[in-house]
C-alpha cells in the first residue's frame, strides 16, 4: 500500500529497491516512537517510584515535570565524552552501539496489530531468541574494553547471568511454540483468539512468570541489576562511560524493557486482541483499534517492571544463579512435559 | 546488479575478510570478535539461501552461546603472545604442505566440474509461505528421528561425562543452604525480650538473660 503511495517518487526503481526504501521508512516509523517512549519511560519510572516512596518526583522542568526527559537528554549530549587512555577505543565505542542495535532490531517481527508487522517471517520466535542472545556482547565488550576492574567484573557477572536466564526464556518460548504450533508471532496472537481465558497466560502460567521474570533479569533491571550493582562495583560495565555514550546504554536498557514487555504481551497476553472478546462488552469496545490494546498491555507490564524496582532489594549473585539454574529451568522443563499431557488429553480450549 | 546480489557480495566479502583477520590479528579478543563477525555474515548468507532456520540457529548457538563462553575464557586469560609466535619460520613448511594438500583435495571434489550449473541447475526460489523450519522439523522427527535422538543422547552423555570429570569434592568448604535461608522465619532470628523499665526488677531480667545463656551453651 505504502509502495503505491510513494510510487510517484520511487516508481523508477526496480521492485526490490522499492521494497528496500519502503521498509527503510517503515523502520523509522517504528524506531522513532520507541525512542520517544524511552524518554517518557524514564520520566514515568521516576514519577511512579517517587509516588511509591511518597515523594513527588521530578516536577521542575515544564508542567509537572513533563519536559524532564529532554533536560536529561540535552545534559547528557553536551557533557564531555571521556575516553580512558588505556581503553580499547574501537570496541569501547562499539559496545554501546551493539547493545542498542540488539534492543531495536527485534522490533522488526513484533506485530502491532493484525498485519501491522515490518517482517512477517515464519521463524519470528527464533529470530527474537537469536537477537536476544546477541545482546550479551555489548555488556561483555563494554566491560572488557574499559580496561577497568569494576567494569570487567560487572561485564563478567552480567554475561554469566544473562546466559543462565536466556536458557529459561528459551524453554518458556518452547512452551508457547507448542501451544501455538507456529513460530510466527502474528500466528501466535491469532491462536489466542476467543476470550481472555484463551490467552496463553492461563495454560502456560508458570512459563509466563518464568519468561517475564527472566526478562527482568535479561534487561539488568532491579532486583537483578548486579551487572551495575552500585553498592559493590560502583556502576559495573558502564562505569567508564560518560556523556552520550552512557546515554546509549540507558536508551538500550529502556528499549529492551519495552521489547520484553511487548514480547510478553504478544506471547502470553493476546497481543492486539481485546480483553473483552467473547463477553457482552465486546461490541461496546469494538471501536478501539487493536494497537491500543497492545500498547495498554505493554504499559501495564512496564509498570510492573518499575513496581519491581521500587519493591525488591537486589538479589545476591549466588541467589540469582540458583533461581536461574535450579528453579526456572526445571520448572519450564517440567511444564513442557505437563503440556504434552495436556495435548494428549486435549485439555481446555487451547490444545 | 540486483539488491539480492549486492547483499550476497557484501556478506560474502565480509565473511572472507573477517575469517582472514581471525588468524592474522594479534589480540586474541579481537580474533574472537572477528570469528563472531564471520559467523554472523555466514548466517546472513544462509538466510539469503532460504535456509532461515539454519541461519538463525547458527546465530543462536554459535554467536549467542559458544562465542560468549569463548570470549569469557579469552578475556580472563593473561596470554603472553610472544612465545606463541615463536617458531613461525620453522613450522612454515609443514603448514604450507598441509594447506596445499587440503586445497588440492578440495579442488578434486569441489569446482564447476562436479557442482556446476549444468550438473546442479540453480533451484527454483521457494514460494513466500514455504518455511525452512517446518521442512526441517518434519523430516527430523519422522525420517531421521532415530539418528536425531541418538545424537541428542550422545551429547547428553558428553555433558554428564564432562561434569563427572571436572567435578571434585573439596572437604571443608562451606556452602550456604539457600533453601534453609528461604525457609527461615522471623522467630528463628529475632527474639522479642520483654524488658521492664522498672529498675527495681533488674535482678529478674539479669536472671532471665543468664538462663538464656545457659540454654544456648547447652
Amino acid at each position: 500500500m505504502i509502495t503505491e503511495w510513494l510510487s510517484p517518487v520511487i516508481g523508477w526503481m526496480s521492485p526490490s529497491w522499492q521494497y528496500f526504501v519502503v521498509h527503510l521508512l517503515l523502520t523509522l516509523v517504528i524506531v522513532l516512537p520507541i525512542v520517544v517512549a524511552v524518554a517518557y519511560l524514564t520520566l514515568a519510572e521516576r514519577k511512579v517510584i517517587g509516588y511509591m516512596h511518597v515523594r513527588i518526583g521530578p516536577n521542575r522542568v515544564g508542567p509537572r515535570g513533563m519536559f524532564q526527559p529532554f533536560a536529561d537528554v540535552f545534559k547528557l549530549m553536551f557533557k564531555e565524552v571521556i575516553t580512558p587512555t588505556v581503553a580499547n577505543k574501537f570496541i569501547f565505542y562499539l559496545a554501546p552501539v551493539l547493545i542498542l542495535v540488539a534492543a531495536l532490531v527485534a522490533w522488526a517481527v513484533i506485530p502491532f496489530d493484525d498485519g501491522w508487522v515490518l517482517a512477517d517471517i515464519n521463524a519470528g520466535l527464533l529470530y527474537v531468541l537469536a537477537i536476544g542472545a546477541a545482546g550479551v556482547y555489548g555488556v561483555i565488550l563494554a566491560g572488557w574494553a574499559s580496561n577497568s576492574k569494576y567494569a570487567l567484573l560487572g561485564g563478567m557477572r552480567s554475561a554469566a547471568h544473562k546466559v543462565a536466564y536466556e536458557l529459561a526464556m528459551g524453554f518458556a518460548l518452547v512452551g508457547v511454540l507448542m501451544v501455538a504450533g507456529s513460530l510466527n508471532l502474528s500466528e501466535i496472537v491469532r491462536g489466542q483468539e476467543g476470550s481472555i481465558l484463551h490467552w496463553y497466560w492461563l495454560p502456560l502460567l508458570p512459563m509466563f512468570v518464568v519468561y517475564f521474570v527472566s526478562g527482568v533479569a535479561e534487561t539488568n533491571r532491579a532486583p537483578f541489576d548486579i551487572s551495575e550493582g552500585e553498592s559493590e562495583i560502583v556502576a559495573g560495565f558502564h562505569v567508564e562511560y560518560s556523556g552520550i555514550a552512557f546515554a546509549l546504554f540507558m536508551l538500550a536498557e529502556y528499549a529492551s524493557m519495552i521489547l520484553i514487555s511487548a514480547l510478553t504481551a504478544v506471547m502470553f497476553l493476546g497481543g492486539w486482541l481485546s480483553p473483552f472478546q467473547g463477553t457482552f462488552l465486546e461490541p461496546v469496545f469494538a471501536f478501539v483499534p487493536g494497537i491500543v490494546w497492545f500498547l495498554l498491555k505493554i504499559s501495564f507490564l512496564l509498570f510492573v517492571f518499575i513496581w519491581f524496582r521500587a519493591t525488591f532489594p537486589r538479589f545476591r549473585y549466588d541467589q540469582i544463579m540458583r533461581l536461574g539454574w535450579k528453579v526456572f529451568i526445571p520448572v519450564t522443563i517440567l511444564w513442557i512435559a505437563v503440556e504434552g499431557a495436556f495435548f494428549y488429553f486435549e485439555v481446555g480450549p487451547w490444545f | 546488479m540486483s539488491l539480492y546480489q549486492i547483499l550476497f557480495y557484501v556478506f560474502a566479502s565480509v565473511a572472507v575478510l573477517a575469517a582472514i583477520r581471525v588468524v592474522t590479528v594479534k589480540n586474541p579478543v579481537h580474533a574472537a570478535l572477528y570469528l563472531v563477525l564471520t559467523f554472523f555474515s555466514t548466517a546472513l548468507i544462509w538466510i539469503l539461501m532460504e535456509a532461515e532456520f539454519l541461519g538463525i540457529v547458527l546465530l543462536l548457538v554459535y554467536v549467542g552461546a559458544v562465542m560468549v563462553l569463548f570470549l569469557f575464557v579469552v578475556m580472563m586469560l593473561d596470554v603472553n603472545i610472544a612465545p606463541l609466535r615463536e617458531g613461525f619460520i620453522r613450522n612454515l613448511p609443514v603448514g604450507v604442505f598441509v594447506a596445499l594438500v587440503m586445497i588440492i583435495e578440495l579442488a578434486l571434489i569441489l569446482g564447476p566440474a562436479s557442482f556446476g550449473l549444468d550438473i546442479y541447475p540453480s533451484p527454483e526460489p521457494a514460494p513466500a509461505d514455504a518455511g525452512n523450519t517446518l521442512a526441517i522439523g518434519q523430516v527430523l522427527y519422522t525420517k531421521f528421528v532415530y539418528p536425531f535422538e541418538i545424537a541428542a543422547f550422545i551429547l547428553l552423555v558428553a555433558i554428564v561425562a564432562a561434569i563427572a570429570l571436572a567435578h571434585r569434592r573439596r572437604p571443608g568448604v562451606h556452602y550456604q543452604d539457600i533453601d534453609a535461608q528461604v525457609r527461615v522465619r522471623a522467630e528463628d532470628r529475632v527474639r522479642i525480650a520483654e524488658l521492664d523499665a522498672d529498675k527495681t526488677r533488674r535482678g529478674d531480667v539479669a536472671g532471665d538473660s543468664k538462663a538464656n545463656q545457659d540454654k544456648e551453651t547447652s
